[in-house]
C-alpha cells in the first residue's frame, strides 16, 4: 500500500533515563489534588477537611460522562479545600491532604470483570485516564469500543518527546501487564481483529521485549517507528502504524480504531487485577538544569518542589520547569503546583535553555512546510493573522485548514529564523473557533 | 532562583540560524570565487569585493536613512553581492559594480521591505539591469590562461553556440574546469559542483531545484537539436550550472512547497532553452528566474499539498 511520508523533525532525544527504573520517591508532608486533571468536567469532591483517608479512598467522583474520579494518594487527613490555578487559566477545586506517613492502602477488592459493560464501569472507577499527556478518561474511550466497529487496536509506545522515558520503563519493567491487558481487550471486544504496537527505533529494548511478549499473538504486530519527532502524535502513529488516514474533525473511533497508551494499558491491567485506583505514576525527572536525571515513582498531587528535591535538582539552576518534555509541555508558574496524573515528566531547563532567539523576516525557507507532520503550511497561517480580522482572514484560516495543526511544535523548533508559528497558529485556531461558533449562532 | 520563566511550548530550538544558513551559502560560494581569482587574477578579486562591500553597505545606509532595525548582521547582503559579483565579467568597471549591487540590494530588496520581501531575485535582477544598461557588463572576457595570458572580450561558449559552424569552442575540459570567456565565477563548473554537494549536505538546499534546471536544458536541447555533444555544452556554457545552484535554490523568490520548487525549475528550463535557442540574446538564465520569480507565489498556491486528514470545505 501506497503511504505518504508524513513531515517530521529530527529533534535530539536526550534519552538519558531509559536505563533506569524508577525509585520511590520520600512520603510527602501533603499533596494537594485538583479535581480536574483530565480531559472533561472536573470532578465533585466528596471529603470534607478533618476526614482520615487512606491510599485509594474516593476523594472526588466522576460528575459526569467524561469525567474521571481523583483517589487519595497518601494517608493521612484531609486538610483543607484550596482552589487551584490551572496552567489554561481555570481555576479548580483542590484537596490537600496531609500525610500520617504511614501510606496505608485501604482494603482492595480486584473488580469482577465478566462483560465489556463491567469493564467500562470498573475502568471508570479506576481513575484512569490517557497517560500520554492528553488525559482523556479512558472508560470513555472504552465507551466507543462498546458500540462496537473498533477493529483496530494501536498501542502507544512511540514517546517521542525528547528526555522522557516513563513509557520506556513500563514496558521493559512491566510489559507483561501490557500484554495480559491486551489480552483482556482481546477478550472483550471481539470485533478487534489488528493490534499495532507502534515503538520508535530509538529504543531497540523495547521492541525486542514486546516482540518476545506478543509472539503468541497472532493479531498483534511490533512496528518499529522511525526515531524522528512526533511519531506519537495521533495521528501519525495510526497512519505510520495501520494506514489509517483520521479526518478532520473525526475521532479514531470513526475509523474504527482504538489508541491507548502503553502505561495506561499496563496501569488497566493493574487495576483489574489489584483493584488499585491510579494514586501514583512514573515521572521522569530531566533536562539542561538536571545533573543526575532519574525516573521516579510519584504519588499523584505531590508537589514539583517535593518532586525536584528528591531528584536532587539544586535550586539555583532551576529556569524553567516544564509538565512534560520540551516540545509539547507545559510551563508551569511555581514549584507549589502538584503533579497530576498525566505529568509523565518533569522537564527543567536553565535559564540560558529557556530562552528563545528574538524573531527574524522569514525567509520562506519552507522548512517548517517541509516539517509538518500533517502537511499544513503554517507560514500561511502568520500571513492570514496580518489581515484584518474579517470574513477574509477567516476564510483563509479555513482554507488552510488550520484546525489540523495539533500544535506539536515542529515548525516552530525548525524555524531559522525564530518565527512563533505553532503560537501563532494557536491564535488563530481560537479565532477561527469563536467565528465559527458566532457565525452558528447568527443563523439560528 | 525565584523567577521561573513562563512561555508556551516548544521549548528548544533548533540551532539553525539564517545567519548561519547565509554563512553556509558564502562557504558553497568561496570556492568559485578563489577559481575566479585563479583564472582572471587581480580584477575578479576587485569585483568581489566592491559588490560584496557596496552590497553591504547599500543595505547598512538604507536601513540607517529609513530608520528600520539593522539587518547587515544576517549576513543575507554579503549573499547577494557575492552572488552578483561571480555572475560579471572581469572587465566590469568598478563604478559599475557599485551601482549594479546598491540597485540588487535597494530597489530590488530593501524597498519590497528587505529580507523575506523581495518578489525577484536581487542577485538576477541586479544583474540583468547591469547587462541592459552597460555593454561591458553582458560580454565575456577570456581568462588568463587564453589569448598570451591578456584579458580581452571574447566571444563566450554561448555566443559560438549560436554560430552555425560552432568554431573556436574551447574543450570540455576547459569548459569544465572554466578556462573559456565569460562571467568570472560561471566558468569553473567543478568549483560550483562542490559548492552544490556543500549546500545539499549542509541541509541549506534540497538537490531537486538545480538537477532538474540543468536537466531540463539538456533534454531540450537534445531534443531540439539532436546532438550530444551540443547539448552538453548547453548544459556547461553561460551561467547554467552557477545560476541553477546559487540563483534559482533562493529561498525568498521561490515557491515554499517542494512540489512547487520542482515546478519552478521544470520552468526555468524551458525559458532558458527558449531564450537560448530561439531568442535574440544568447543567455536567458538572469531572465529566465526573474520570469519564474514572477510566477511563484501562484505555482506555490497551485502545488499545496492535501494535508492529511483534510477533506475539501465543500463536502463538509
Amino acid at each position: 500500500m501506497f503511504r505518504r511520508k508524513l513531515g517530521k523533525t529530527h529533534v535530539p532525544h536526550y534519552k538519558n533515563t531509559a536505563g533506569t527504573p524508577a525509585v520511590a520517591i520520600p512520603t510527602p508532608a501533603s499533596v494537594l489534588l485538583p479535581v480536574a486533571q483530565h480531559i472533561g468536567a472536573p470532578a465533585t469532591v466528596v471529603v470534607k477537611p478533618g476526614d482520615t483517608v487512606k491510599i485509594g479512598d474516593i476523594v472526588a467522583e466522576a460528575s459526569s460522562y467524561v469525567s474521571s474520579p481523583i483517589y487519595a494518594s497518601v494517608s493521612g487527613k484531609v486538610a483543607k479545600l484550596e482552589k487551584y490555578l490551572r496552567a489554561d487559566g481555570k481555576t479548580v477545586d483542590a484537596v490537600r491532604i496531609e500525610s500520617d506517613g504511614l501510606m496505608e492502602c485501604r482494603d482492595l477488592t480486584p473488580p469482577d470483570i465478566n462483560s465489556i459493560d463491567d469493564l467500562t464501569e470498573a475502568v471508570r472507577h479506576s481513575g484512569l485516564v490517557g497517560l500520554g499527556g492528553a488525559g482523556f478518561p479512558t472508560s470513555v474511550k472504552l465507551d466507543a469500543a462498546k458500540k462496537g466497529g473498533i477493529a483496530t487496536l494501536v498501542l502507544n509506545g512511540a514517546e517521542c518527546e525528547p528526555y522522557i522515558t516513563a513509557d520506556t520503563r513500563t514496558m521493559l519493567d512491566d510489559g507483561e501487564l501490557i500484554r495480559e491487558g491486551v489480552e483482556l481487550l482481546l477478550k472483550f471486544i471481539p470485533s478487534l481483529e489488528k493490534i499495532y504496537i507502534g515503538i520508535e527505533k530509538n529504543k531497540p529494548e523495547c521492541i525486542e521485549k514486546m516482540t518476545e511478549l506478543f509472539s503468541d499473538c497472532e493479531r498483534a504486530e511490533v512496528v518499529s517507528l522511525p526515531s524522528l519527532y512526533p511519531q506519537g502524535a495521533e495521528k501519525v502513529i495510526v497512519y505510520n502504524t495501520a494506514g489509517i488516514v483520521i479526518e478532520e474533525g473525526k475521532l479514531p473511533a470513526d475509523f474504527g480504531v482504538l489508541v491507548m497508551n502503553v502505561t495506561s494499558v499496563a496501569e488497566l491491567m493493574r487495576f483489574v487485577k489489584t483493584g488499585m485506583p491510579l494514586v501514583s505514576r512514573t515521572v521522569t525527572v530531566d533536562g539542561s538544569a538536571v545533573s543526575e536525571p532519574k525516573n521516579l515513582t510519584v504519588p499523584i498531587g505531590t508537589s514539583v518542589r517535593n518532586v525536584l528535591a528528591a531528584a536532587g535538582v539544586a535550586d539555583d539552576d532551576i529556569g524553567m520547569v516544564l509538565f512534560g518534555g520540551p516540545m509539547m509541555g507545559t510551563a508551569i508558574c511555581s514549584l507549589d503546583e502538584p503533579t497530576v496524573k498525566t505529568t509523565g515528566a518533569l522537564t527543567v531547563l536553565t535559564e540560558a535553555d529557556a530562552r528563545r532567539r528574538e524573531p527574524t523576516p522569514c525567509i520562506h525557507c519552507g522548512r517548517c512546510v517541509a516539517a509538518c507532520p500533517i502537511g499544513l503550511n503554517p507560514t500561511a497561517y502568520s500571513k492570514a493573522l496580518d489581515i484584518e480580522i474579517t470574513d477574509d482572514r477567516m476564510k483563509k484560516l479555513e482554507d488552510e485548514k488550520i484546525m489540523l495543526c495539533m500544535e506539536c511544535g515542529c515548525c516552530s523548533y525548525v524555524c531559522p529564523a525564530s518565527r512563533p508559528l505553532v503560537q501563532n497558529n494557536r491564535i488563530a485556531k481560537v479565532q477561527l473557533r469563536d467565528f465559527q461558533a458566532h457565525s452558528a449562532t447568527l443563523k439560528n | 532562583m525565584n523567577k521561573l520563566t513562563v512561555s508556551t511550548s516548544p521549548h528548544i530550538q533548533t540551532k539553525v540560524t539564517t545567519s548561519r544558513i547565509m554563512a553556509d551559502v558564502i562557504i558553497a560560494l568561496s570556492l568559485p570565487a578563489i577559481a575566479s581569482v585563479v583564472l582572471y587574477g587581480l580584477p575578479a578579486l576587485l569585483i568581489i569585493v566592491t559588490c560584496v562591500g557596496s552590497a553591504i553597505i547599500s543595505e547598512l545606509l538604507f536601513n540607517l536613512a529609513t530608520k528600520r532595525q539593522q539587518t547587515v548582521g544576517d549576513l543575507s547582503a554579503a549573499v547577494t553581492g557575492l552572488i552578483l559579483a561571480l555572475s560579471l565579467p572581469a572587465d566590469v568597471k568598478v563604478w559599475q559594480c557599485v551601482v549594479g549591487s546598491a540597485f540588487a540590494i535597494v530597489v530590488v530588496k530593501c524597498l519590497f521591505g528587505g529580507l523575506g520581501h523581495n518578489f525577484a531575485n536581487p542577485a538576477a535582477t541586479g544583474r540583468i539591469f547591469l547587462f541592459l544598461a552597460f555593454a561591458e557588463a553582458g560580454g565575456g572576457v577570456s581568462t588568463r590562461f587564453m589569448n598570451e595570458a591578456e584579458l580581452v572580450t571574447s566571444a563566450t561558449p554561448l555566443e559560438l553556440l549560436k554560430t552555425s559552424t560552432f568554431e573556436g569552442l574551447p574543450s570540455l575540459l576547459d569548459m569544465f574546469l572554466g578556462n573559456r570567456a565569460g562571467a568570472i565565477g560561471e566558468g569553473c563548473i567543478l568549483a560550483i559542483l562542490i559548492g552544490f554537494v556543500w549546500l545539499v549536505a549542509r541541509r541549506v538546499i534540497k538537490w531537486e531545484t538545480p538537477v532538474i534546471y540543468v536537466g531540463t536544458v539538456f533534454l531540450l536541447s537534445l531534443i531540439v537539436k539532436g546532438d550530444l555533444e551540443f547539448a552538453i555544452y548547453q548544459v556547461m556554457a553561460g551561467g547554467l550550472v552557477y545560476a541553477a545552484v546559487f540563483m534559482a535554490t533562493d529561498y525568498v523568490t521561490t515557491p515554499i512547497n517542494r512540489a512547487g520548487r520542482a515546478v519552478f525549475a521544470l520552468g526555468c528550463g524551458v525559458i532558458t532553452v527558449l531564450i537560448r535557442l530561439f531568442g535574440s540574446y544568447p543567455g536567458g538564465v538572469s531572465f529566465a528566474i526573474l520570469i519564474m520569480n514572477i510566477l511563484s507565489p501562484y505555482i506555490e498556491r497551485l502545488c499545496r499539498r492535501r494535508p492529511l486528514g483534510g477533506v475539501k470545505n465543500d463536502k463538509k
